[in-house]
């Protein structure tokens, strides 16, 4: 049996995160160096995830495939694999987790100069090694193949995640520590609660799905790959009810991590509490994997009641579309806002995954690539803001880019991508949903391009608000973005302007599996009214 | 050559990239570095220009495919470029006109301590346009599009200490957004219709698509055209624009950037063409555009907005020649171009007045300049009698062909065009003499600044002056260049076609007619202006002065249309989302496990609770695994 890289890749964060979370109290830089190391031995693993794949036309969908038995009785395995959309989530994560570990460098130090007796419980070490936790949990569910497997992996990483929103928050708000506090514990328990109800209605499900292929098949089945050959060759074909009611145990679960309208009002919370860096890993990677489920189980196994929920799920797409733009201009809390300008992007994705063109898949994938980078850029700086004058208030702000000009120019670059400026990553995936949209339903697709007006308005609004006019009181002495802050911001912008101008390698990843998506929910792409080619070939 | 084209476009954008990105050590000399990248691309223009006039007026293109962009499936977009007349002309004067203004600015933001970041947006706006015109498909020329907004937002805004520059620069963006709207939908219409957006599969079958398609096609580039060129009813944010540096009115709000509307509609002249009702649409907003602007600029005390006014109504004539089809594409940007330079003539004239007046801005506290600013006065009133049409200068002879084609529409309609056209030319004389005398003829009527400083009006450096020069050099001689043996008309139709109207009139009269109209619009601004001395405090005026000098109501209905509701809606939201969507899904929830409870509970401390609930699932977990294996 080859070396299995895939494992690995899980294994290198979670190994990190105990060797991390083992460095002696005193010894808080070692900690935070050897995180980072780990972070990027993950990263190289990543890496070889994707040389080693094969995009070639013939090539095997899922790859790098390793398949162990753990539970015989009941047919669960340990059996990983990755298409390329597998692939590119990972690669997104283990980019990203290095930006987030230099990002929140001293975001978990002991406050100094606070009696002891007074001092919150921040142990530098656990915040680093919760982070990795969380990276090895969710690179397993983008590489698990089998879907109870999948499901642990789901559920566990809500553990360091909860310990991530409950357990850091900002420096210091309006209210106080102590409110701060007792605000910071109630978004936890509801990110927890919510993401639990939605992990119960789907464990039913998995149980469900295995009864439903012990209907049918030789034996229950928890593996993908099984359940979708044995789709495609007939061998097992639910009852419209039986796939009807175990499509909705599992987009349940994904609906809330996604989060779409209305199971989202956990994540504002969630994102408005914790600090920059936990945000974008709630934002730009756990609830990828919802979003990424939804792809990869929703419509591949259950294609038909997919197509029978999709009016519902695209209205609910749109509503977030808009309804997360129009909040995001309310917004007072610039965490908050960020998160519910997330939330809009959440329903462009989710329109993308079920508007079922070629289009709208790789339009999506890319989405969470771009919408994860692009996020990244703009919820960090608005931290290293935050960690400056201590609010999260917009108001508190004003005229920031006349003392720290580079902090403000980073800022609106962050910005624009999140507005999808051409040029820039984003655009190119806004682009392909509303292509995939507008070419299945076209009032859809014009619905949806009102949310290119908002999103101006809810990133400028900020910026105006923020970074422009005369300097308010308090900031004059705000000092400009520090190496390390600058070190973590331009890479990511790097990637943001690569990703707009030259997404090829992307798309050439994702190709083959866009195109077994699209024939595992058995669809083709809707046909131009006035094929060019014909018209040529016919004269 | 080809290869040339990319360079042409990668050169300001190299600059733009390092003086951003260069930081303080390029204070000194980046300036020099910005204006070098845009006379290369000059340059690299002037090369390309010769070497497709020794071509034969059909193979007048060059390609350039640079790389495959997003390849996703059957939707395929290219970096590529496409140089044919059309291009070609946008590229001249983008790059000439970029060029003097550069020089311009040397001079212009000499104390400005940012003016490496303000050569840094100029050379990355000259890239973005670039890229606009050349791009030989929809969706590479809708990056151009929003780089050029990303631009102007960034130089609007480039004092944006300033509330009002920087709400002015957030104004052009959104309303421009609502334009980009229609530009996305009219590229996923194409998508649908033909399967492509590129302009070789689309425009040379776009009649094969039904009428009701190409009209929507045609709309919603229309809607995007509003935006960009500031036609009715997106026209709000271009007087607001002038907070920006004057370098930028005259390159971005004047010369380029505003004139991309009409490229767009030019371009797309094939679906045009076959959608008779879009055109209709594009005449209309077209003239009440062209009424619009010239009555505001007839109000404007503020001589950057009543030039902004005069912006807007100069656009109307190219929009509503462009929406005449081929009897009218040639005229339109042949009246562009004239355009381009008699309008940045006069933006670089006001800057220069600006200059050596403390930056006042208020036209009533100007006068009898021309003693003091001589070299201003001149090239301001060359460009002047170039706007206003006096026979044998440019605007003469672009506006009159524009007026010519209105008549050749035929029937009521051309009547109407003609007449509504000769209207605005007398009311361009009117405010433009306005213009004219309130600042450099009458009483001295300067006012101190906000500091107290008194203005020592002086003229402007030579890198001011220079430009100044050449450009009233191109208002005087551009016509003459283009009409004789209408060598532009030659230049032009292969590309965009050219058909003759039946005209009721000849060109005699219309020119005739033109002339008269810009002497009485003359007439009346020197009765008003000339004659009696001008109150340094405006008079309260007539119901039409003062709705025109609020821009004719514009930002009181957007605001109370769009901002207000806006505004309630929002806030609306923001409250319901809280109390019902937050509740209502917590209290489902309640009612099935009793969370809100737990929730209620963990909240007021009892945070080993949630270990309770963990061991929970886990034990859950447990069972069912023991039970599947039971059964």
């Amino acid at each position: 049996m080859s070396f299995p890289l895939l494992t690995a890749t899980a294994v290198a964060p979670a190994l990190g995160a105990v060797v991390t979370a083992a460095v002696p109290a005193a010894r808080r830089t070692t900690a935070k160096w050897l995180a980072f190391g780990f972070s990027l031995l993950t990263l190289a693993l990543a890496a070889a995830v994707v040389l080693r794949f094969d995009t070639a036309p013939g090539a095997d969908r899922f790859q790098l495939t390793e398949s162990r038995s753990w539970i015989p009785d009941f047919g669960v395995r340990y059996e990983l694999g990755v298409d390329g959309i597998g692939v590119a989530m990972i690669a997104l994560t283990a980019v990203l987790i290095p930006f987030l570990i230099g990002a929140g460098w001293n975001d978990a130090d002991p406050v100094e100069g606070e009696a002891p007796a007074n001092r919150r419980w921040r142990p530098t070490q656990g915040f680093f090694a919760l982070i990795l936790m969380v990276e090895a949990m969710v690179i397993l569910s983008f590489a698990a193949t089998d879907v109870f497997l999948f499901y642990i992996f789901f559920e566990a990483m809500l553990i360091p995640m909860y310990f991530l929103i409950g357990g850091f928050g900002d420096r210091a708000g309006e209210q106080g520590e102590e409110g701060q506090a007792r605000q910071r514990s109630y978004a936890a328990v509801k990110f927890l609660l919510y993401n639990l109800a939605g992990g119960l209605v789907m464990l039913a499900a998995v149980i469900g799905l295995y009864v439903a292929t012990a209907d049918q098949l030789p034996e229950g089945t928890f593996s993908l790959q099984a359940i979708l050959e044995a789709r495609q060759s007939g061998e097992l074909d639910f009852a419209a009810d039986t796939e009807r009611w175990l499509f909705l145990g599992f987009f349940l679960a994904f609906a809330v991590k996604a989060p779409l309208w209305p199971l989202h009002t956990w994540l504002p919370n969630a994102m408005g509490e914790s600090t920059a860096p936990v945000a974008v890993l709630i934002t730009a990677v756990v609830d990828k994997v919802g979003t990424f489920a939804m792809l990869r189980f929703c419509l591949g196994m259950f294609p038909e009641a997919s197509e029978w929920a999709t009016p519902v799920v695209v209205g609910l797409a749109l509503v977030s579309i808009i309804y997360g733009a129009l909040l995001a201009i309310g917004q007072r809390d610039m965490k908050r806002l960020i998160a519910y300008a997330s939330i809009s992007h959440f329903g462009f994705i989710v329109l993308g995954v079920f508007a079922m063109t070629s289009q709208g898949h790789g339009g999506a994938t890319l989405y969470m690539i771009n919408h994860g980078i692009a996020t990244a850029a703009l919820m960090l700086v608005a931290g290293f803001l935050i960690a400056r004058r201590g609010s999260r208030l917009i108001a508190d702000y004003g005229g920031v880019q006349k003392t720290a000009p580079v902090l403000a120019g980073t800022f609106l670059i962050g910005g624009l991508a999140t507005l999808s400026l051409p040029g820039t990553g984003p655009f190119v995936s806004e682009f392909l949903v509303l292509v995939s949209a507008f070419s299945r339903w076209q009032a859809v697709g014009i619905i949806a391009c009102t949310g290119i007006v908002l999103a101006a308005l809810y990133v400028l609004l900020l910026y105006q608000r923020t970074m422009t006019g005369p300097v308010k009181a308090g900031l004059e002495k705000l000092p400009d973005l520090r190496v390390r802050e600058i070190a973590v911001v331009a890479p990511l912008i790097v990637l943001l302007v690569f990703l707009g101008v030259y997404p090829k390698p992307l798309t050439e990843i994702l190709d083959p599996a866009v195109e077994h998506t699209m024939s595992d929910v058995d669809r083709t792409d809707p046909q131009p009214q006035h094929d060019v080619s014909e018209v040529e070939a016919a004269e | 050559m080809e290869s040339l084209i990319g360079l042409l476009v990668a050169a300001p954008l190299l600059g733009a990239a390092v003086l951003l990105l260069g930081g303080r050590r390029l204070d000194r000399a980046g300036h020099w570095f910005g204006l070098a990248m845009a006379a290369v691309s000059f340059v690299l223009a002037v090369a390309l220009f010769f070497d497709l006039l020794d071509r034969a007026g059909e193979e007048r293109t060059l390609h350039q495919h640079l790389f495959s962009w997003v390849p996703v499936a059957d939707f395929r977009a290219d970096v590529a470029f496409q140089l044919d007349q059309l291009s070609m002309t946008f590229v001249l004067l983008i790059t000439g006109v970029g060029t003097l203004i550069h020089l311009y600015s040397v001079g212009y933001m000499e104390h400005d301590e940012r003016r490496r970041r303000f050569f840094g947006y100029l050379n990355l706006f000259l890239g973005a346009m670039l890229l606009l015109v050349l791009a030989d498909n929809y969706l590479l020329l809708y990056v151009g599009w929003e780089g050029v907004g990303l631009a102007s937002f960034l130089l609007i805004g480039f004092w944006q200490h300033k509330p009002s520059a920087a709400t002015a620069a957030k104004k052009a963006f959104v309303v421009n957004r609502v334009g980009d709207v229609g530009l996305s939908i009219a590229i996923l219409l194409m998508f649908t219709t033909f399967g492509s957006f590129a302009f070789a599969e689309v425009l040379p079958n776009a009649d094969s698509a039904s009428e009701g398609t190409l009209t929507g096609i045609g709309l919603m580039l229309l809607l995007a055209a509003c935006g960009k060129s500031a036609q009715v009813p997106l026209q709000s944010w271009l007087g607001d624009a002038m907070e920006g540096p004057t370098p930028v009115s005259a390159l971005i709000h004047a010369a380029t950037m505003v004139t991309a509307g009409v490229y767009l509609v030019v371009r797309s002249g094939a679906v045009f063409d076959a959608a008779p009702d879009a055109q209709t649409v594009v005449v209309v907003v077209g003239a009440v555009t062209l009424l619009f602007g010239a009555v505001v600029g007839c109000a404007k005390d503020d001589i950057k907005k009543a030039l902004a006014g005069s912006t807007m109504s100069q656009i109307g004539y190219m929009m509503l020649a462009a929406g005449l089809g081929p009897i009218g594409y040639v005229f339109a940007i042949m009246h562009l171009v004239t355009h381009g330079f008699f309008k940045a003539g006069l933006f670089l004239g006001a800057g220069s007045v600006m200059h050596g007046m403390n930056d006042e801005v208020d036209m009533r506290r100007y006068g009898g300049l021309r003693t003091y600013m001589p070299v201003t006065f001149v090239t301001f009133g060359l460009a002047y009698l170039a706007i206003i049409g006096f026979p044998y200068l440019s605007g003469f002879f672009s506006k009159d062909e524009i007026i010519y084609a209105g008549f050749s529409k035929g029937g009521t309609e051309g009547w109407i065009l003609g007449g509504v056209m000769l209207l605005g030319a007398a009311l361009t004389a009117y405010y433009m003499t306005r213009i004219m005398l309130m600042t450099f003829f009458g009483e001295k009527r300067w006012q101190p600044d906000a500091n107290g400083h008194e203005p020592h009006p002086h003229e402007s450096p030579l890198t001011m002056t220079v430009p100044m020069m050449v450009l009233a050099g191109g208002a005087v001689a551009a016509g003459f260049v283009f009409d004789a043996g209408e060598s532009f008309v030659h230049w032009l139709e292969p590309v965009t076609g050219l058909e003759h109207g039946d005209s009721p009139v000849s060109h005699g009269q219309v020119s005739i007619a033109a002339t008269a109209v810009m002497v009485l619009g003359v007439a009346g601004a020197w009765f008003q202006y000339g004659r009696r001395p001008v109150p340094v405090v405006a008079p309260t005026g007539s119901l039409l002065t003062r709705a025109a000098r609020r821009d004719l109501l514009q930002d009181d209905f957007n605001h109370a249309a769009f901002v207000q509701t806006g505004s309630y809606l929002t806030r609306g939201l923001v409250y319901l989302d809280h109390k019902l969507v937050d509740g209502v899904v917590n209290g489902t929830a309640a009612s099935f496990g009793g969370l809100s409870g737990r929730l209620r509970r963990i909240q007021n401390g009892f945070a080993r609770s949630y270990a309770v609930s963990m061991f929970g699932g886990a034990a859950v977990l447990v069972a069912v695994t023991l039970l599947m294996r039971a059964v």
